[in-house]
């Protein structure tokens, strides 16, 4: 079980540690929890000029490969933060899925079976992997102060700010932050702080993971069993990782002894029967349950918390950080706008509107998924088992086979959003996050969207299809211009097909790549309104 | 939104209620139990509208609450 190198973090005592009373060091952020989710959002607010405070209360990056599957929106976000190509260069890139009933093929979905986007469907990496990327680029931006083992574990809230007491290896000290971002997972010590529930469903079910070292001749898909002949009576998952490491999840059922169940020498012998071999090494052995659960509220007065501190799904369908780094480019801009004065602290009220459906999503999805892999009764894995005996000739029933369904971003029913009032046959609506499409600059240089979105100024944008003179935009937003006389073209036709794009219109997007509103004819008079609407300024 | 139809749908309604008696003939519970499993879900896409499926779980839920009350009273 070898970790990179690279993952041990020096503490380093801070001056403001020397500080008390009333002169505690006071910041406008702190971000409590450096692991993916506060990792990413600390630089998505360093990039918008925020500067933040990260606190973690370990000193190294967690190890096991734990979360692998980052899906197309997430890498979208972490190419914006400056580390997407980083990720997809490691990572081990897939967008076909298998399941298996028994050794026979049930069906295989393909997760972008078009071309003309930057990023892949999906990539398989370590989140060791992950987390040291994003510590890399933590480190090359001005603007966060990333302390390491320091552990939270006091709050005092007040009317305009947050005290933290927080522990260290040199004792404690206090902070003073007009917001706490709480990214501290699943067993968040600061959901526990603001005397939150976080009720919902559990499961029985156990899980056994092994990632193994190993040379196979399996292709790069995602393999899903029910009931196959190495496991009878349950379920298997088969995932690539980088470095020769495979990921095998086995469902091993509600009353197995998970302390005899995690022994190396017990393992072995289930994976032999899979593998046909003995030829590979462990490289991480987990056990897991799972409750799919979500605080009521994501806002606690000057406490704001994303990701499994929020909320929690079964892993089926990669949903637990893929949402929590979506909750992060959620907030980020949201609380630079805030922070910086330019919209109401009310602003932040869309974040847990928008997350929380989203998170209900997640959740309805992936306990969906749970409870077809995990029967709860005999008649329950009778209609499974139905629906999988029928799936060999019947279509319908292939589409009812929930071996997982796979992350995709959510689409808001959002107070920010402004009404369609023209007639749209496609494109994303008003909510929805941004499709890529391959372009053309004057120079022939391809360029795609997402990266023409990246350098647009991190505000509102607004993304013409041109028609003559460009249309009169409110100050501070960007645009991007395709077509006609502009510097970008749209050669393949890609951009008037996926946002329905006739010349003269637009779409105005937030800066974190959703619609904001669209138009067939953009007004200065439309474009602001819905400029407002977005930013918390609009609601009538 | 299209609603549950309970009239009666068949022409010969004798004809339809044996033929799901002879595909039962002969079998186990456990048989018929999976025999009524899979062609609940059959018939559910055939007809395909959530709605009406709701009404007809709505339905047959209301017959087995109105069916243990009658024996609680016959008890």
């Amino acid at each position: 079980m070898t970790p990179p190198s690279k993952t041990q973090f020096g503490y380093r005592r801070h001056t403001d540690q020397d500080r008390a009373g009333v002169d505690i060091a006071a910041y406008p952020v702190v971000v409590v929890g450096a692991g993916p989710v506060g990792l990413s959002l600390a630089i998505d607010l360093a990039q918008r000029g925020q500067p933040v405070v990260l606190l973690d209360d370990a000193d190294r990056i967690g190890e096991g490969s734990r979360a692998i599957c980052f899906s197309k929106r997430s890498l979208e976000v972490w190419d914006r933060l400056g580390v997407g190509e980083r990720m997809v260069g490691k990572g081990v890139i897939w967008k076909v899925g298998k399941i298996f009933l028994g050794q026979e093929m049930l069906y295989q979905f393909d997760l972008l079976p078009e071309d003309g986007h930057k990023m892949p469907a999906f990539i398989n990496l370590q989140q060791y992997y992950a987390e040291s990327f994003l510590v890399d680029r933590v480190r090359e931006l001005p603007g966060i102060d990333l302390r390491w083992r320091n552990k939270v574990t006091g709050l005092t809230q007040h009317n305009d700010h947050a005290v933290l007491t927080i522990e260290t290896p040199d004792g404690q000290y206090r902070l003073r932050a007009d917001y706490v971002i709480a990214c501290d997972g699943a067993r968040s010590a600061l959901r526990g702080m603001v005397g939150a529930e976080f009720e919902g469903e559990v499961f029985e079910d156990q899980f056994l993971i092994a990632d193994v070292r190993m040379t196979a001749e399996f292709p790069t898909e995602r393999w899903f069993w029910f009931d196959p002949p190495f496991h009878s009576g349950q379920s298997a998952l088969l995932h690539r990782q980088p470095d020769d490491v495979w990921r095998i999840d086995l469902q091993i059922g509600p009353d197995a002894d998970p302390a005899i169940e995690r022994l190396p020498e017990n393992v072995r012998p289930r994976l032999e029967r899979m593998l046909g071999h003995g030829d590979f090494e462990f490289e991480w052995i987990s056990i897991y349950k799972f409750q799919c659960r979500r605080m009521q509220r994501f806002l606690h007065g000057r406490v704001v918390f994303a990701g499994d501190s929020a909320h929690q799904v079964s892993p089926f369908g990669a949903r637990g950080a893929n949402s929590g780094l979506e909750d992060g480019e959620n907030l980020a801009w949201k609380l630079a706008m805030v922070l910086r004065g330019q919209a109401p602290a009310s602003l932040l009220a869309s974040y847990e509107i928008e997350r929380g459906h989203a998170a209900d999503e997640n959740i309805r999805a992936s306990t969906r998924s749970t409870d077809f892999i995990a029967p709860h009764s005999r008649q329950e894995r009778r209609l499974r088992q139905a629906v999988l005996s029928l799936a060999k000739e019947a279509d319908f029933a292939k589409r009812m086979v929930n071996g997982g369904r796979l992350s995709v971003p959510s689409v808001y029913d959002s107070p920010l959003s402004s009404v369609d009032v023209d007639a749209w046959a496609a494109g994303p609506r008003p909510g929805s996050s941004i499709p890529d499409a391959p372009l053309q600059r004057a120079s022939g240089e391809a360029i795609y969207l997402t990266e023409a979105f990246r350098s647009a100024g991190g505000g509102f944008v607004l993304l013409e299809s041109a028609n003559g003179a460009a249309v009169e935009a409110p100050e501070g937003v960007g645009r991007i211009r395709i077509g006609g006389d502009a510097p970008l073209q749209d050669a393949a036709g890609s951009f008037a097909a996926r946002y329905d794009a006739s010349p003269g219109s637009a779409y105005l997007l937030r800066p974190d790549g959703y619609v904001a509103a669209r138009f067939r004819h953009p007004t200065r008079a439309g474009i602001e309104a819905a400029v407002a609407r977005a930013s918390g300024r609009g609601g009538q | 939104m299209t609603e549950l139809s309970t009239k009666t749908n068949f022409a010969d309604p004798d004809a339809a209620y044996q033929l799901i008696v002879e595909a039962h003939r002969g079998l186990s519970d456990a048989e018929s139990a999976d025999l009524d499993t899979a062609l609940v879900l059959i018939l559910a896409n055939h007809i395909g509208d959530l709605d009406v499926l709701r009404e007809a779980v709505a339905l047959a839920q209301r017959r087995m609450l109105a069916a243990s009350q009658q024996q609680q009273q016959q008890q």
